[in-house]
């Protein structure tokens, strides 16, 4: 007999098989949620098996699922948490919706169980934050942007009269000074600072011509830096589009704003040595390309006129007048970049003033009467005073 | 309202581009001609790098929202 006239008529659906079935089942199920969640309840029928691994039921007043944990993962929660789960406790546990294929059975494959009495209601809502911004993508590696290596203005979001504002203002002018940096003020602990946060943070958005953006504050007791843990705040820092770093001042702490950022520093000093580049090093970077331009056109003539040596006896008249003209503009090259040279400066019969720490005195208002200095000439340097 | 500086090159632009320039003339590929323009360019980017890196005093400036919605950067005092 055949299918169709034991099922009636109409359209045939697809056969498969048991595992067939349960393996697309499976597939579903962990595919519709996409990883870990976090599941609360109330745990019983709690059973360690001699393989190790551990079974329970977890509950509330709607629904139950079963749920298991792997012997590895037990010597984990152990470890952390003291001691195995008892029955009737109420308890916080992380894991992966699944299906046991063999017995077509769903379940949940916990991977930690936390007692929730053992979570202050802050942590609860610390992991709550984590989850949700992990859920949307904000604490991928892959969505971190680069900073920029020379940002000109930077965007300081903190406290008007807090020490991250100072702390920065000096480090930024002690590397390089021709960087700008703008403050928007923000209150940064107490009820009203996520939302003032916020605000800023908004702002950053608004200013043109915006490089970085440096949000933080300075020290502070754990319980203070819960405005960087805030939900809308992490979402706004998100929302910067411009690179973003995250210094609250906390050595030991993470806050869940550093995991958003774009990059962390463990104080607002140290974001300024991150957002800002050294004079010192970009004054050796530039020399290092003078040489190199120098050294590459040398080369580049040498060769050049040794190929022409080479096929000389040849040459028709209309081509040596091209060399000449090359040449021409050969040595006017070579003359430009030896006019970059101090020295050569000098050479013309100009002198500079300096003090003793090398730094060019170049106003009248830098010559008080009496004042010493050196006088660098072509040949050397001169000790002076100014009368 | 403050002006935007993307229309000049910044010290970023001209770094880039004396990177690229000195690769180009260390290469052997190019000729005369093409390593003298790039020489003469990278002379003019050279000393605009050195003018920037001379700039003054870092300037500290705060933001003020303005009553139409728009913002505004004044010096901050101290």
């Amino acid at each position: 007999m055949s299918l169709p006239s034991l099922f009636g008529d109409g359209e045939l659906p697809e056969e498969l098989s048991v595992a067939e079935l349960n393996r697309r089942a499976r597939s579903a199920v962990e595919g519709s949620f996409g990883g870990a969640v976090f599941v609360r309840g109330e745990l019983v029928e709690f059973k360690i098996w001699r393989s190790g691994h551990w079974y329970f039921t977890l509950r509330d007043a709607d629904a139950s699922v079963r749920c298991m944990l792997w012997k590895q993962q037990a010597a984990g929660v152990l470890k952390r948490h003291g001691q195995p789960p008892a029955d009737g406790m109420e308890v916080l546990v992380r894991g992966k919706p699944t299906l046991w294929e063999e017995k077509g059975e769903y379940r949940l494959t916990a991977t930690d169980i936390v007692p929730t009495a053992l979570l202050g209601a802050k942590a609860l809502e610390l992991e709550r934050v984590r989850a949700a911004l992990k859920a949307d993508g904000f604490l991928d590696p892959d969505r971190k942007r680069p900073l920029p290596p020379l940002a000109r203005r930077i965007a300081v979001v903190t406290s008007p009269d807090g020490a991250a504002l100072r702390d920065i203002i000096t480090v930024a002018r002690n590397r390089w000074s021709a960087v700008e940096i703008v403050l928007v003020g923000a209150q940064v602990q107490g009820e009203g600072a996520p939302a003032s946060l916020v605000r800023a943070l908004g702002l950053v958005n608004r200013i043109d011509a915006v490089d970085l953006c440096i949000v933080g504050r300075g020290g502070g007791a754990r319980e203070d830096l819960g405005a960087f843990n805030a939900e809308p705040v992490c979402r706004a820092l998100a929302a910067v589009r411009v690179p973003t770093i995250s210094a609250v001042g906390h050595e030991t702490d993470v806050s869940l704003s550093d995991l958003v950022a774009d990059a962390r520093a463990a104080t607002p000093s140290a974001a300024a040595e991150l957002a800002v580049p050294e004079r010192r090093a970009l004054v050796h970077r530039v020399d290092g390309f003078g040489v190199r331009l120098a050294a590459g056109l040398r080369r580049r003539t040498r060769v050049a006129e040794e190929r022409l040596a080479r096929t000389g006896d040849r040459l028709h008249a209309s081509l040596s007048r091209m060399i000449e003209a090359r040449r021409g503009r050969v040595d006017r090259a070579a003359a430009q970049l030896d006019a970059l040279s101090p020295l050569r400066v000098l050479a013309r019969g100009y002198s500079v003033a300096q003090d003793d720490t090398g730094r060019v005195l170049s106003r009248a208002a830098d010559f008080p009467s009496g004042r010493q200095f050196r006088l660098r000439v072509s040949d050397g340097a001169v000790p002076a005073r100014a009368e | 309202m403050h002006k935007p500086r993307e229309d000049t090159p910044t010290l970023q632009d001209d770094l880039r581009r004396l990177e690229e320039i000195v690769r180009k003339l260390e290469a052997d590929d190019a000729d005369l001609d093409a390593a003298l323009a790039l020489f003469e360019e990278g002379v003019v980017r050279l000393r605009a790098a050195r003018d920037r890196l001379a700039e003054a005093e870092a300037r500290v400036k705060k933001v003020v929202e303005q009553a139409d919605g728009g913002v505004e950067l004044v010096d901050l005092d101290g």
